[in-house]
């Protein structure tokens, strides 16, 4: 566990939730096994396009009409063998992305072009999208709000660094 | 910017797409009897019209699904 190094470790005035367990599960949202696969985890494989399930520690993210992102807590080691399934594609990503807690939508918005006011956008809503040029999915997990930015490890210190310097601008502006 | 409309995401800029050219190119049924011209025609020709254009998109920058659309081509409008 002490060789574990997430990709923003120290970086300073970001919050990150380094480690999730995520798995990307591709599977025929209809048949037997997307079934057996909810029943597992306590919770529908969601059908509406960006939104998310919650069950219980983990969360289903819709990413396409048959492919899904489970993501646990750090730890959640048994999640890939419990979801797995012949007819299913259940692939271990945790190592690809790490996760940026944001609490601004002024914030996202000045990269994002994505409509985030409440109306639009809210918590148990997720998008796979472009913040700053760069690929993200974004997940309200909170109406305050709160999002979360899952954005692969080499573009994370990239991304620390705009929403730094973003993080500035929104301040000296109000 | 054009605003396009992904079937499963819902509409988003330009900039997370990618074009596929134009849709409902079929492969040729029976390839070995083709001359090379007709192959030049499959490989290389394609419509070019003054108006409603049936089109092959990829939301890459999101679901990554490849989706057919109908575009005007004067108007940039999308019609489906
Ligand atoms: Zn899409």
């Amino acid at each position: 566990m002490s060789l574990r190094r997430s990709p923003l470790a120290g970086y300073p005035g970001i919050t990150e939730i380094p480690f999730l367990t995520m798995v990307n599960v591709r599977v025929r949202p209809t048949g037997d096994a997307a079934a057996r696969i909810s029943e597992r985890l306590g919770g529908p494989l969601p059908v509406v396009p960006n939104s998310v399930v919650d069950a219980g520690s983990r969360h289903i993210l819709m990413l396409g009409p048959d492919e899904w992102l489970v993501v646990g807590p750090d730890g959640d080691t048994g999640l890939p063998d419990l979801l797995r399934e012949p007819s299913a594609s259940v692939v271990d990503v945790s190592a690809n992305r790490t996760t940026i807690e944001v609490r601004s939508r002024d914030l996202l918005e000045h990269g994002c072009t994505l409509d985030l006011h409440p109306r639009a956008f809210h918590a148990g809503r997720c998008a796979q999208t472009m913040i700053a040029r760069t690929q993200v999915i974004l997940w309200q997990t909170s109406d305050e709000p709160v999002y979360r930015l899952l954005v692969r490890g080499s573009f994370a210190t990239y991304l620390a660094d705009w929403l730094s310097d973003a993080t500035g601008s929104t301040s000296s502006t109000g | 910017m054009l605003l396009i409309s992904c079937p499963w995401c819902g509409e988003r800029e330009e900039t997370e797409f990618h074009y596929g050219g134009q849709a409902f190119v079929a492969y040729p049924a029976d390839p070995e009897s083709l001359s090379d011209e007709e192959w030049a025609q499959y490989v290389f020709f394609r419509d070019n019209p003054k108006g409603a254009f049936a089109e092959r998109w990829v939301h890459s920058a999101g679901c990554r699904r490849w989706f057919n659309t109908v575009r005007d081509t004067v108007t940039n409008e999308f019609q489906s």
